[in-house]
């Protein structure tokens, strides 16, 4: 396959929802990547649309900063609704 | 920076709690390795199942059972696509994959050195093979790698369809005249105990199971899976009013299982090691193929350079 390059294939199941990644294939280009995108990932209705872009194009975090990243959300309770403490008897709130 | 050991332990207890590895994640090395090997296999093996089953296409015996056998074959070939991915997420090359394939050494699942001699076979490939098959990987749907997981989840959605049809085919052929129903004997009499083989050594022999299961690759073992497809599909075979050929097969009322007669290991190991039939006529069929189509690799190259350049030249 002379090393062509990876794309990452996302697809809309429905229209309303957005696009999600289903997986990945190699293609010379954009619109090889789309035509084997189709065939191997919506051969059973599972999309109205298609998404695909070079993988080196995504910029990922990195699992090692995970912990910077998402751990100051765990204690900010606050940002929920449910932090907030009403009487049950109220009603559309 | 912390010490392997506190790595490993912190690996384990990842997979312990049901979290899920991801390809950036951390892992020991034979973790990967292990996985890569199996993946890869895995994959190889849905490649060279097309063979069996393309050698009957063009001799399908109407419209209706050649467009199911020809969306089998595509999607056989859409999961060795799905398989490699998940590979290539582990640092696996595609090309080097291809090249282990198309060489003779690497290894795919030995139940396609068989060779499918009726058409009575693409029912009991469909039915036993597939089956059999679809036991592994609905259990692969809760392997603790991610990509893998996510892979067998797409493929089990899809296989399914391959057993009904196979077995459609089987009961179609079992209410026919005396003569198919023959046939269709004949297949189960020859793909039986190669489809008990497709779950691998015993236990006691298999030696990759106990890490595979710890690090759940695996979270069942070679015989949990054979006794669970055995069981499951008895039942199939009296439906079709066909006889499963093993003599020794009983229910065991205590072990709440059938008992069934001795596996002929040595005819297992003699087709892994490429004494099968079909051995050198699959790699060479598969290597054939490959060669043929560089043309169509190169000139997709040549058009996507020429492309490029003229985007870049109308961008200047």
């Amino acid at each position: 396959m002379n090393n062509w390059p990876l794309w990452e294939v996302f697809i809309r199941s429905k229209n309303g929802l957005s696009h999600k990644h289903v997986g990945s294939l190699h293609a010379t280009d954009a619109e090889m990547a789309m035509e084997n995108a189709r065939d191997v990932y919506t051969r059973r209705m599972e999309g109205v649309s298609l998404w695909v872009v070079e993988s080196k194009h995504i910029a990922a975090s990195n699992p090692e900063e995970s912990g910077e990243l998402f751990e100051p959300a765990q204690d900010k309770v606050y940002r929920h609704p449910t932090f907030y403490e009403l009487p049950n008897e109220l009603k559309h709130i | 920076m912390k010490n392997i050991i506190n790595l490993e332990e912190d690996f384990q207890a990842k997979i312990d709690a049901e979290i899920k590895i991801e390809p950036k994640n951390w892992m020991p090395e034979k973790y990967r390795k292990t996985l890569i090997r199996q993946i890869s296999q895995h994959g190889h093996s849905e490649i060279i199942g097309m063979l069996p089953e393309g050698n009957w296409v063009t001799r399908a015996p109407n419209l209706r059972r050649k467009v199911a056998l020809l969306a089998k074959v595509q999607d056989e070939a859409g999961h060795g696509l799905y398989l490699y991915s998940a590979a290539e997420t582990l640092g696996a090359d595609r090309d080097q994959l291809f090249r282990d394939l198309n060489s003779g050494k690497a290894k795919y699942s030995s139940i396609f050195n068989y060779p499918t001699l009726s058409w009575a076979d693409m029912g009991a490939v469909g039915w036993l093979v597939d089956g059999a098959a679809i036991m592994n990987q609905v259990m692969l749907c809760r392997t603790s790698y991610g990509p893998y997981a996510r892979a067998m989840v797409r493929i089990c959605k899809e296989e399914s369809f391959h057993q009904r049809q196979g077995y459609e085919i089987m009961l179609t052929l079992s209410k026919g005249t005396a003569e198919q129903k023959e046939m269709a004997q004949d297949a189960l009499n020859r793909w039986w105990w190669p489809s008990l083989m497709m779950f691998g050594p015993t236990d006691a022999e298999s030696t990759h199971s106990e890490q595979a299961m710890k690090w759940k690759i695996k979270r069942k073992t070679n015989d949990e899976l054979r006794q669970q497809f055995i069981d499951v599909t008895i039942e199939q075979a009296e439906f079709l009013g066909l006889t499963i050929p093993d003599p020794d097969l009983k229910w065991n009322e205590e072990r709440g299982h059938y008992d069934f007669g001795a596996i002929d290991w040595d005819e297992f190991w003699r087709v892994v090691k490429g004494g099968g039939t079909m051995n050198k006529n699959r790699v060479k069929t598969r290597a054939k193929a490959f060669e043929e189509g560089e043309w169509v690799r190169e000139a997709a190259n040549a058009y996507a350079e020429k492309q490029a350049k003229k985007l870049k030249q109308n961008a200047a």
